[in-house]
């Protein structure tokens, strides 16, 4: 994973609450077997609308998608982050996030940010009247920067860590090794196994 | 921890399995007893094991289905549509490849993993379980840690049989009362939603306590945990008890002899103690509950089914008025309308959320001797392979094809339209699986989310019904 500590780049209003999962990748695309490619797939249906505002220029070029509340609920795929990422997108501002989502961002370098409200509404007003209008955020100092709008954002240290050392989960699991062995040998037997087959 | 701090159920059971405890913000290492595997989510997550060239740690403790792409018709030809056979193929090579058990399309226990893993007796209490997909909560119904997980998450499980986590917090849902005749686990969960909405879990593991919780089957209990992700809750959980297992004993995978005494010994300690805190708490009153249906385009668009298409200039709030106003244009719904009065073009029976073998006897119960209401296409798919020929044996289908439905071979179906069960643009269907999202069950589809005794008597009236109207 790329190192992570500062993004500026165009930012795409999507004034829609509860944008679910389905909505940013639908079903269909879930058949693939790949990891990447998935620019093609991002907001699929409502691309097909001429005034989706990824259709609009300059905004088709965001790479900071500013969000109404509880983004990214609904179906776990992490095809919807991959979609994202490979659309172009670095980050997400929004005032909430699904869980899942989130989780899924974190581990793929795309970072998602929560800001209030009524910040989410000052950078939409910013954005839509200069459509263009480039947005930062910044790690290091945990602020969003729009326009004249600047706020702190939230974001768990551990996650802000991970992203500015752009640091593999699996590899840092794998260091307490000796401790998940150890943890295995108390395992009782009622416990269940799949194998052999009963 | 202080073992004399009195604890919940969730955190009785995040304690069990710390492997590691974090420091300076570090998450938790929790180790994973059981990992579900299907189709959709896992074949990523091979990639990158294979790249990294790691194995997979406990081949032992993890187990696939095919359940997404899986036809319903015609088992036995081969996969028309290529991706999805690419996908079933995919995952058939890497089962192979990494040593893990994997019930194939055709074979007795293939089905969709949700009712896979119960009816082997693999999901049990006090053990954590996830899977690559969201309703891995179910599981939570035996007092199980169950919750989906990302592809990321599936090759960190594959590779280490942890994951890192951060610690939940805790809400209690409580559901007093008694149930009236008709109203199910289904109208209880739609209900929830619909009272703290569809992000008001965030965070939170649920557990649903009280009498009405206690009444229902585990069949009941595995419907609400289910849809506990709709309400925005990673899991939901139901205390252990006799009905738990009675439900466990004496399957496939279930603990035998003395180690089922120990077990049940155990999981008998693991209900909330007298004294331990919530971080939030919700009570519903089951005596008031009437069967319910969603009228929008998110879980949490229900009402019960005798009120109205509801007006979204009574919504306050912009943003969610914006957003019903949007959801009754799609789903091409006048505010005001009397919900009953809404016509259906299909009844779709089947899904994680009903499609075991209690969900298909309620319905046959309802459906029996009647007949399918003129222009109604009805598909019923048993969740799984197993339970088609349980509910064979008792002479469901035969009721099913008798009313005029369809019988079909087990999978997800038409609730999320990844094979080709799918709705027609602008079709309506009444549906007992557990997202109502727009073109979730094929693109310009309009859902309305219902129990399966709402779907029975919705087919036979061809307008959305109560159970309480076809007495
Ligand atoms: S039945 Fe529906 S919700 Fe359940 S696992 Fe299959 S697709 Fe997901």
């Amino acid at each position: 994973m790329e190192k992570l500590t500062v993004i500026t780049g165009v930012g795409v209003p999507l004034r829609r609450t509860n944008v679910d999962t389905d909505q940013i990748i639908p079903a269909e695309f879930l058949k693939r077997v790949t990891k990447t490619g998935f620019e093609d797939a991002l907001f699929q249906r409502w691309r097909q609308e001429p005034d989706f505002i990824l259709n609009r220029e300059p905004y088709s070029t965001g790479t900071v998608l500013v969000a109404g509340t509880d983004f990214g609920t609904g179906s776990s795929r992490e095809h919807a982050v991959w979609a994202l990422r490979d659309y172009g997108f670095q980050a997400v501002i929004a005032p909430r996030f699904a869980d899942i989502f989130r989780g899924n961002s974190g581990k793929q370098g795309l970072l998602t940010a929560v800001v209030p409200e009524d910040v989410v509404e000052r950078i939409w007003g910013e954005i839509e009247e200069n459509p263009g209008t480039e947005v930062t955020v910044d790690l290091e100092s945990r602020t969003v920067t729009c326009g004249s709008v600047t706020s702190p954002f939230e974001i768990d240290d551990y996650t802000r860590w991970r992203l500015m050392e752009g640091l593999d989960d699996i590899g840092l699991t794998l260091r307490h090794e000796n401790a998940i062995t150890e943890f295995e040998t108390h395992r009782e037997s009622w416990r269940p196994t799949t194998l052999p087959v009963r | 921890m202080n073992a004399a701090t009195p604890r919940t159920l969730a955190e009785k059971v995040w304690d069990n399995h710390l492997v590691v405890k974090g420091e300076n913000g570090e998450p938790d290492l929790i180790y994973i007893d059981l990992h579900l595997v299907h189709e959709v989510t896992s074949p990523q997550a091979f990639d990158g094991l294979r790249m990294a060239g790691r194995p997979v740690r406990r081949p032992d403790l993890t187990i696939a289905t095919e359940d997404h792409n899986t036809p319903t018709l015609n088992i036995t030809a081969q996969i028309a549509d290529p991706t999805s056979r690419t996908q079933i193929e995919t995952l058939r090579t890497n089962a192979k490849e990494f040593g893990i058990r994997l019930h194939s399309l055709g074979d007795i226990e293939q089905g969709i993993v949700h009712v896979v893993g119960p009816q082997l007796g693999l999901t049990m209490p006090g053990i954590t379980v996830v899977c690559g997909d969201s309703h891995t909560s179910t599981h939570g119904a035996f007092g199980a840690m169950a919750f989906g997980i990302g592809t990321s998450e599936v090759e960190h499980v594959l590779a280490t049989q942890t994951l890192p986590l951060k610690p939940f917090k805790t809400m209690a849902i409580t559901v007093n009362g008694r149930l009236r005749h008709g109203v199910t686990a289904k109208d209880i969960i739609l209900a929830v939603i619909a009272k703290i909405g569809t992000g008001g879990g965030q965070g939170y593991v649920l557990e649903y306590r009280g009498s009405a919780i206690r009444d229902l089957s585990m069949e009941g209990r595995m419907t609400i945990c289910n849809m506990s992700i709709e309400a925005g809750a990673r899991a939901g959980m139901v205390a252990p008890d006799q009905t738990t297992f009675d439900y466990l004993k004496g399957r496939p995978h279930a603990p035998q002899g003395a180690d089922w005494d120990e077990a049940v010994a155990y999981w008998s300690t693991l209900a909330t103690d007298d004294g331990a805190t919530f971080d939030a708490e919700v009570v519903i009153d089951g005596d008031a509950l009437e069967p319910f249906v969603t009228w929008g385009t998110n879980p949490g668009q229900g009402v019960p089914l005798s009120e109205t298409v509801p007006n979204p200039a009574d919504i306050a709030d912009p943003n969610e008025r914006a957003n019903a106003e949007r959801a009754l244009e799609y789903m091409g719904l006048e505010a005001g309308t009397p919900l009953k009065e809404i016509r259906v073009d299909q009844v779709f029976m089947g899904s994680c959320t009903n499609s075991r073998i209690e969900d298909l006897r309620a319905f046959a119960g309802v459906i029996k001797g009647k007949k399918l209401a003129d222009g109604v296409k009805l598909m019923v798919v048993p969740g799984s392979a197993r339970v088609r020929l349980e509910a064979e044996a008792e002479g469901i289908d035969k009721i099913v094809t008798d009313f005029g439905g369809e019988w079909r071979f087990a999978g997800c179906s038409m609730c999320l339209g990844m094979n080709p069960d799918q709705l027609q643009p602008g079709e309506r269907c009444a549906s007992t699986s557990n997202r109502n999202f727009e073109g979730r069950q094929g693109k310009g589809g309009r859902t309305h989310l219902v129990s399966p005794l709402v779907a029975a008597a919705t087919a036979i009236r061809g307008t959305l019904s109560s159970p309480w109207d076809v007495e």
